[in-house]
């Protein structure tokens, strides 16, 4: 392998292969993008052809101007850019202190709790929808209106219940045992405290973990549909994918939804590619792994 | 801190008490989020409403309509439910019994010239009345059945079974178009049992025994039913019909485009095809399968809360909106049927002569309601899935054996779906 | 493991509390909490709209999933001969299914279906069962896991293999390949939806441009026998970037220095990948193969976007039957009875998988 490196035919294939995967991983969101620039029916009858994924025909961007019409687009993006973030955050930092204590620490209890939390991996979201509304419908909250039962309505509803999942913390919990204990052990014997230990020691490390987490609770909290559709009535607080229904009318205007989904896939890869260079720096730089 | 807190409180009874003047707010929802001539006429109301009398104001919050009813629900299981609520008229029995609705206390003169589709009634109440109507007809082209010798049929002499069919395979000879007849298979959801439950009910079957509601069995599965399930069947196995994999744009465009003769519609689509074939267009009635020939009826419609602590300013709203302009404001707007013969004589599209006049008549003479029980949004999905599956080839006995099994079962694990006093 | 040294300064029970706290209650709140409601919903006839008071019912809606049972049928015979009657077709005529299950001289078949049969003898045998669709979702779920988690597996690793060779511009093809996981899969299945177009879609232009016309236009989704592999070929095209990615850092854990030693012995590309590279992958292995299994047990948003579970049941699915029933038909009761099952599906081959790879380890 390593040999053939070097010649120019052998080169030239596996960049043939390399750009020909990347066509297939392309296609569709290119055909998204220019079709999100061409009335209906010329989007529908491009299909027929190359002209598909190519930026021809009567070429605007009405559709962008239609979308803004029919629906608060802006207003969704920010939300959910809103609830997304923060409890990517929350979930960071919640998942990985929990993790640290149960690969660090000991104390009693630790094998069971963290035995429980991996079977929570196994419960769809979907299946608990029902019976989380009425919970939280239950609770109380303490806000600018002062003390109120019930969380309806908000953004905290779609926030705070969806902060810890057991996924993130199986992951940064596989991560944080292949770290070297040692470290933590000179930590300790210099008279480190926990907290100094976690924060100025291990998060560090982490940055490779940080990133795989942070990407799938991104997107994961980026697509909430269910869980949005039932706890939050009022349009200000309605995230991108419930927006996403206010373009299946009747007859649908399919520019329109192409144009909508460009824009809510925006952040989304904008987000994954600032992360994706932080991601590649910390593979890089991962000296203390195996 | 705690003194100011207290004082703020006083000071805001205070201004509230003195303000008795204020308008008391009433919440409504609606299920047109993202169609944006609809929210205007509706907004149009409100305004003028807020503007006639100083009683209440109305707060509009608006849904897309794919997330309608899940939002009622779940907001219902929580105890959130608006003063005024928009609901789909086969929908209605199923909320009232669950306690989301009250009756109207709207005077009925207000409805009394009302098209039957457009008034909410069960249990021998009236709980919810439609600014429009909707209705389902056949979109043909007269050159096309004239060429090809197809007797053109009226309400009063619609086509019979055999004549429907004849149609369809000379349409289909005549090898102009990809299909005969577009049924809509593209648009899943209620377009089913709405557009394709009165072909059942045509041959004389039914989504559920209307005697009672207590079962199924007899009416989706018995004789007239599996009758009509190898019709249906047939319809796609002779490729006079695209299945269940139709393109959504060609069920848009399909007819206009020439694709298909035959384009069995709502009549919020018949301005496109009066657009591109002008005179040239026909909206034909149901065809008659033997006990009749039938179309759906109702539409979305207004109703009160029964959690709503401003029954009679919710009342009073939906009185006021019941008025003739409104109801030729929605028509023009989105080419609604106006529900009374005086909206409909002031509207563009309905009156004497105009363009889709006859879905008027056919939605007096030929509109049938879905099973008025509040179980239906259980049959209607039964009911979709048993014709898709149709469609694509299941065995029929057994397909309508199990769909009405599911629908009884569904009954029986409700009680009967007995009224709760 | 550790020793007593390290177990002493390790020791604090009160951090770790504290530390472990904040999440494990938000875990127990917000998941256990709901799903033991879910659990308890599933004994009862709890519905998500109803004036009713929800009751108890045992394990009633466990027995309408999971009702199974063998019909035999005998041959029709001639009543004074007692001959096999024939059909037009020469095949032998049997009463129907529906004749016993419709039957009140046979209580035990009400309301069951049909759900495959085959013969035996002069007999025709039929498998009964309370609910066909579960049943039809239940393998199309457990096809799905077969099929992807295989497949998904093995093109992630290839990806991986070739997005490590160390060339220019490498970075962004891995940028690209691993694009399609950070959309969603909402959007993914609507795009798809214009690929898989029984008509003028993509794919079909594709196909029939490769071919130079010759290739007949395919109704992907619309086909009982097309429709479920079309859903496996999205869901490995969206998903796949992202198992390639852990692949590629267990591949990035394997030291240099090994594959010196294997070019010092001069091995073949394929030695090498088997007796260097694959061992130093085993417990990546088992992290992708979990990771896939859990995903495609919840195969929903696909079904839900693209098929409605159609054509006649072929893309059934077991999540999309419990939100079908949870949501669509009112009866939470039923949507929560295939939650516990699916539950406890997943969670017996959890199990396994981790019994069987902590033996080898």
């Amino acid at each position: 392998m390593q040999a053939t490196q070097k010649q120019p035919r052998g080169l030239f294939w596996r960049y043939a292969l390399l750009v020909f995967v990347a066509l297939i991983f392309c296609f569709p969101l290119v055909f998204m993008t220019m079709s999100s620039l061409k009335p209906d029916l010329q989007l529908l009858t491009d299909t027929e052809s190359i002209r598909a994924f190519l930026p021809v025909g009567d070429i605007s961007f009405d559709n962008y101007v239609a979308a803004f019409k029919r629906a608060p687009v802006a207003l969704f993006v920010f939300n959910s850019i809103l609830v997304t973030g923060t409890t990517v955050l929350l979930s960071l930092f919640l998942c990985s202190l929990a993790a640290f204590s149960f690969v660090f620490l000991d104390w009693k209890g630790r094998n069971i709790i963290l035995a429980c939390i991996v079977a929570t991996l196994i419960v769809p979201f979907e299946t608990i929808a029902i019976p989380m509304l009425m919970l939280v419908n239950k609770l109380p909250w303490i806000g600018l209106n002062g003390f109120e039962i019930g969380w309806l309505d908000s953004y905290h509803v779609q926030i705070i219940p969806l902060i810890a999942d057991g996924l993130t913390i199986f992951l940064f919990v596989q991560y944080f045992k292949d770290l070297p204990r040692e470290l933590i052990e000179a930590a300790r014997i210099e008279g480190a405290s926990w907290w100094q230990i976690y924060y100025k020691v291990i998060m560090p490390l982490a940055g490779p973990v940080m990133a795989t987490a942070a990407i799938l609770k991104f997107l994961a909290m980026y697509n909430q549909y269910l869980w949005p559709l039932i706890s939050v009535q009022a349009e200000q607080y309605r995230p991108v994918m419930i927006g996403l229904q206010y373009f299946f009318q009747l007859n649908v205007a399919w520019g329109e939804v192409m144009a909508y989904l460009t824009m809510i896939t925006l952040p989304v890869l904008a987000f994954y590619l600032v992360l994706q260079r932080a991601f590649i720096a910390s593979i890089a730089s991962t000296g203390i792994k195996g | 801190m705690k003194k100011f807190a207290v004082g703020a409180a006083l000071l805001a009874s205070l201004l509230t008490s003195t303000a008795a003047f204020a308008a008391t707010e009433l919440s409504m929802w609606y299920h047109g989020a993202g169609n944006e001539v609809e929210q205007k006429i509706l907004n149009g109301i409100i305004t003028d409403f807020n503007a006639a009398q100083a009683d209440y104001t109305i707060k509009l919050e608006q849904f897309p309509q794919g997330a309608y009813n899940d939002s009622v629900t779940a907001a219902a299981a929580s105890g959130k439910l608006p003063d005024i609520i928009d609901v789909d008229g086969p929908v209605m029995p199923g909320w009232v019994w669950a306690g989301y609705m009250a009756p109207l206390t709207v005077d009925p003169a207000a409805y009394s010239k009302f098209l039957p589709g457009a008034v909410g009634t069960y249990n021998g109440k009236v709980y919810s009345v439609g600014l429009w109507d909707a209705a389902v007809a056949m979109t043909a082209r007269k050159s096309v059945l004239e060429a090809n010798g197809i007797r053109i049929p009226t309400v009063d002499t619609p086509w019979t079974a055999e004549e429907f069919d004849a149609a369809l395979v000379k349409l289909q000879a005549s090898g102009k178009f990809e299909f005969p007849l577009d049924l809509g298979m593209a648009w899943k959801g209620e377009w089913y049992p709405y557009a394709f439950g009165p072909f059942i009910q045509s041959f004389g079957g039914d989504l559920v025994n209307r005697d009672g509601y207590k079962t199924a069995d007899g009416a989706l599965n018995g004789e007239a039913a599996v009758k009509f399930g190898k019709y249906w069947q047939s319809l796609f196995a002779r490729k006079l019909a695209p299945g269940t994999s139709q393109d959504g744009a060609d069920r848009d465009t399909g007819f206009v485009n020439g694709k298909y003769a035959i384009s069995w519609n709502g009549n919020w689509a018949a301005l496109n095809a009066v657009k591109a074939f002008g005179n040239d267009v026909l909206f034909l009635p149901a065809p008659d399968f033997g006990k009749g020939p039938k179309i759906g009826a109702a539409s979305w419609q207004f109703g009160v809360a029964a959690s709503s602590k401003n029954q009679e300013g919710a009342n009073k709203f939906i009185t006021f909106a019941l008025q003739d302009k409104y109801l030729t404001a929605f028509s023009d707007g989105i080419g609604l049927i106006p529900p009374t013969p005086e909206s409909a004589a002031a509207s563009i599209n309905y009156k004497a002569g105009g363009p889709m006049e006859v879905f008027f008549g056919l939605s007096a003479k030929q509109a049938m309601l879905r099973p008025v029980y509040p179980g239906y949004a259980v049959a209607a999905k039964v009911y979709e899935k048993a014709l898709s599956d149709l469609a694509n080839g299941a065995e029929v006995e057994a397909t309508l054996d199990a769909a009405a099994d599911e629908i009884t079962k569904d009954i029986e694990k409700n009680g009967g779906y007995a009224p709760k006093m | 493991m550790q020793n007593k040294s390290s177990s002493r300064l390790m020791n604090a029970p009160s951090t770790g509390w504290l530390f472990a706290l904040p999440a494990s209650f938000l875990m127990f709140l917000f998941i256990v909490v709901p799903f033991c409601l879910a659990f308890y919903f599933s004994f009862t006839n709890q519905r998500f709209a109803s004036p009713n008071a929800a009751e108890y019912v045992g394990l009633e809606n466990f027995r309408q999933l999971l009702s199974v049972s063998v019909l035999t049928i005998e041959p029709e015979r001639d009543p004074a001969t007692s001959a096999i009657l024939k059909e037009a077709d020469g095949a032998t005529k049997y009463p129907t299914v529906r004749s016993f299950t419709r039957n009140p001289d046979y209580p035990q078949y009400k309301g069951m279906r049909e759900w495959f049969s085959w013969s035996s003898g002069d007999n025709r045998k039929v498998l009964l069962t309370s609910d066909v669709v579960f049943m039809k979702a239940l393998v199309n779920t457990f096809l799905f896991v077969l099929f992807v988690a295989p497949l998904q597996g093995g093109i992630a690793l290839c990806l991986a293999l070739m997005i490590n060779q160390k060339l220019r511009g490498i970075n962004i093809f891995r940028t690209i390949y691993f694009m399609p996981v950070v959309i969603s899969m909402v959007v993914v299945a609507l795009l798809w939806r214009f690929i898989y177009d029984g008509q003028n879609g993509l794919l079909n232009t594709l196909l029939s441009g490769l071919t130079f016309g010759l290739f007949q236009p395919v109704d992907w989704l619309g086909n009982t026998s097309t429709a479920f592999p079309s859903l496996i070929a999205m869901s490995i095209w969206q998903a796949v970037g992202f198992h390639m990615v852990i692949w590629l850092s267990g591949l990035q854990t394997i030291p240099v220095s090994l594959y010196e030693a294997a070019d010092i012995e001069g091995v073949s590309a394929w030695q090498r990948f088997r007796y260097v590279t694959w061992p130093g992958l085993r417990n990546t292995a088992i992290l992708v193969l979990l990771v896939i299994t859990m995903q495609a047990f919840a195969l929903f948003i696909q079904v839900d976007v693209m098929t409605e579970g159609g054509p006649v049941d072929s893309t059934q699915s077991v999540v999309f039957q419990a939100i079908e029933r949870g949501y669509g038909k009112q009866d939470i009761s039923g949507g929560s009875a295939i939650s516990v099952v699916l539950f406890l599906i997943v969670l017996t081959i959890s199990l396994m998988q981790r019994y069987l790879t902590r033996e080898k380890s």
